[in-house]
């Protein structure tokens, strides 16, 4: 197995781990994170290409999803910041009657 | 080219968009100006035509523009003006225009003034590219035209569902006698590439047009002559449409619109000579619808459908000349009944005018005296129909008589007969009609008999110069001045010494059956009391029309409707239509409420949700490679 392989197993293993993360925990923190868990297993997978084609726009690419990610996880805080104060818990399930 | 033939079937419709548009803003003195104007130009612009054509002798063709252009084929609309095309056109806009004048004063106090107007010269410009046209499909145009503008002034008052359904009938009943025309128009074209009448008229008497059977065009053409010229069996339209002001039935219903079917006759004539089968068939419906007519018309109590079945009874004579070949003379009897059957419309308008609206002949009598104008024009008319010389009816109507007996082409005594005796009884129930309405004790309702007065200058008018018309009408010689475009048929020199007796005997039923009804309507018609209980169950036959609408209702009436309920409606509608859209609109509700139960507001399970997608993508991926 060479080095790009192990790159792509690390980045599928962050991304499932994310994935059973958001599909198994409750606590809203935990999933968030474990959105966060998700984009990197991508953004892995993005650098390794890039390094093995020899071109710039991959790494590129992560950067602009850097950004992304950090504005989203800048309004979603608050949001969850404002969820929790209204039901004093984090766990999802108590959220379900927002589905409307 | 002059387009003076455009102009000519232009002007009336002028007048329609006029007063169709304006008519009420502008009040009754434009209605009038507009309304009886411009058909009096149209009568003087055809009189115009008439000189052109007597002068240079050939027909004036004006081809207004070109319809369609299919292939190397065109429709175009063309006028053609001939002698037979001249003399109906001053029917119809000659006795038309009065017709218009007459009507200013029969509806004078009506709320929908202007749009009688409107509908009235509409009507007239379509019977005028009925008359006008060239072409089958110009001919064709009008004829609808005329139709929608009959059904149109027959449901004229159609607050009283009445009349509105008289009018439907009339309108059913004629699209039923188009089904054959259009067949007939079918078969021309495929045949000769043209519907232009003159050209297939030319092409008949070359005798190069083995590629159509002109019997069947002859008896298909008919089956329309049939449905608008009220002949058996499509005969039912035209007592109903008498629901129409009476102005209406004097123009449509008398003396133009139902004749235009023994106008096509007469203007395919190149065809119906080549068809002795065809011209057998419409000499043999003729005869039995004028008899056939004429023995309803004996018992009617209504002055209007005593009219009506009196017109039914003289369009049958007219197919009877046509029958035998004598196109000239149907055309004659074509005039002289626009005269003075306009003329007895209008009269009894009077009548009814005078009466308030009364139409049943059992509440008249004794009016000679109180309306006189009306009673000596309507005297003179009724002479004229039953056949008294010297005046119109007597030279028309004998001329058919004669032949009907002696024409080479299909005339025999049998034919006589039969219009012989339709003779009569047109005299007896014409003169009963006089005798009950003019003669005798006055019957009417007191509060009735107080308002009886004579109609106004505009309407007394108009009968003065058509009671002339029918009095001198019969000195025109229209068989002649057509000869050369219709030639009378041969009649064998061996029957020529009947001729003289034949002259006598019309004369002879003429006056018999005027004596009759003197005899059994005087004294308030007590004779004809005890003959109608002796023969009590012919009556009520006659009475109800042999029961031929009650007929028509069992026969197709009611089994329409009951297809129409249970298959089309209940089967078709309900069930197939209505049935596959609900289901659509079910299944698509059902659907989205399965659907909706997975919508938990669980992140989890969404997210579960996206891991089964993005399983299933990857899968199929790998499989299809």
């Amino acid at each position: 197995m060479d080095k790009l392989h192990l790159l792509l197993a690390l980045s599928v293993g962050l991304f499932a781990i994310g994935l059973l993360g958001v599909i198994i925990r409750r606590n809203l923190l935990v999933m968030l994170m474990c959105m966060e868990l998700m984009l990197n297993g991508v953004n892995v997978s993005l650098v390794a290409f890039a390094q093995q084609t020899g071109t710039a726009i991959g790494a590129v690419l992560v950067f602009l999803i850097f950004v992304v990610a950090a504005a989203e996880i800048a309004i979603a805080i608050p949001i969850v910041l404002l969820l929790v104060r209204a039901k004093r818990t984090l766990d999802m399930d108590a959220f379900t009657d927002l589905k409307g | 080219m002059s387009h003076l033939l455009t102009l000519i079937v232009v002007l009336p419709l002028a007048g329609f968009a006029l007063n169709g548009l304006l008519g009420n803003r502008l009040g009754k003195g434009f209605v009038n100006a507009v309304g009886c104007g411009l058909p009096i130009l149209a009568f003087f612009a055809t009189l115009k035509a008439w000189a052109e054509l007597e002068g240079t002798g050939a027909p004036i063709v004006d081809i207004a523009y070109a319809w369609a252009r299919i292939g190397d084929r065109s429709f175009e609309v063309a006028f053609y003006f001939d002698r037979l095309a001249a003399v109906m056109a001053l029917i119809v806009t000659g006795v038309g225009s009065v017709i218009h004048i007459y009507s200013t004063g029969y509806m004078k106090d009506d709320a929908s003034y202007a749009r009688f107007f409107a509908y009235l010269n509409l009507f007239l410009f379509f019977m005028l590219s009925l008359v006008l046209g060239r072409s089958l499909l110009v001919l064709f145009v009008g004829w609808e035209g005329v139709g929608l503008a009959s059904y149109l002034l027959i449901g004229f008052w159609f607050e009283d569902p009445v009349n509105a359904r008289a009018g439907k009938k009339a309108f059913v009943t004629n699209r039923i006698g188009d089904a054959g025309f259009l067949l007939g128009m079918f078969l021309l074209w495929w045949a000769f590439g043209t519907l232009d009448m003159d050209r297939i008229n030319l092409a008949y008497a070359n005798g190069a047009s083995p590629a159509v059977s002109a019997s069947l065009v002859g008896i298909l053409l008919f089956v329309g002559a049939t449905g608008k010229s009220a002949q058996i069996p499509l005969h039912v339209w035209l007592p109903d449409a008498m629901a129409g002001p009476t102005p209406v039935s004097a123009l449509i219903h008398a003396a133009t619109m139902v004749t235009a079917g023994v106008y096509l006759v007469a203007r395919m004539s190149g065809i119906y000579a080549h068809a002795p089968e065809a011209s057998m068939v419409v000499a043999v419906i003729g005869a039995a619808t004028a008899f056939f007519a004429a023995t309803i018309a004996i018992t009617q109590t209504d002055i209007k459908k005593v009219l009506a079945y009196s017109t039914v009874s003289q369009l049958g004579f007219m197919f009877l000349a046509l029958g035998v070949g004598a196109y000239g003379v149907a055309i004659f009897h074509v005039m002289t009944h626009a005269f003075f059957k306009a003329c007895l419309f209008l009269g009894a308008g009077s009548v009814i005018h005078a009466l308030s609206g009364e139409q049943d002949i059992r509440k008249m009598g004794g009016l000679a005296r109180r309306i006189p104008v009306t009673f000596v024009t309507f005297a003179v008319a009724t002479a004229a129909i039953a056949g008294i010389p010297p005046l119109a009816g007597f030279w028309s109507k004998d001329e058919i008589l004669w032949n009907a007996f002696a024409s080479s082409r299909g005339g025999s005594p049998v034919l006589w007969a039969v219009a012989a005796a339709t003779a009569l009884m047109t005299a007896f129930y014409m003169s009963r009609l006089l005798w009950l309405t003019f003669f005798g004790k006055s019957r009417l309702d007191p509060e009735v008999e107080h308002h009886v007065h004579e109609s106004p200058l505009s309407m007394t008018g108009v009968l003065v110069v058509l009671a002339a018309l029918s009095a001198v009408g019969g000195f025109i010689a229209v068989p002649h001045f057509l000869e050369a475009l219709l030639p009378l048929p041969a009649t064998p020199e061996a029957l020529h010494h009947y001729e003289t007796p034949l002259v006598v005997t019309s004369v002879v039923i003429a006056l018999l059956g005027v004596a009759a009804a003197a005899f059994f309507f005087a004294e308030g018609g007590a004779r004809a009391g005890r003959v109608r209980e002796s023969l009590a169950g012919v009556h009520r036959v006659l009475y109800n029309k042999y029961f031929i609408d009650e007929l028509y209702e069992r026969l197709l009436g009611r089994p329409l409707t009951w297809v129409s309920d249970r298959v089309f409606l209940r089967i078709g509608d309900r069930m197939l239509i209505d049935g596959a859209l609900d289901g659509l609109a079910r299944l698509a509700h059902r659907a989205a409420g399965g659907l909706s139960r997975i919508q938990t507001g669980h992140l989890n399970l969404y997210m579960f949700f996206v891991l089964l997608g993005i399983v299933g993508t990857l899968a199929w991926s790998f499989r299809h490679g």
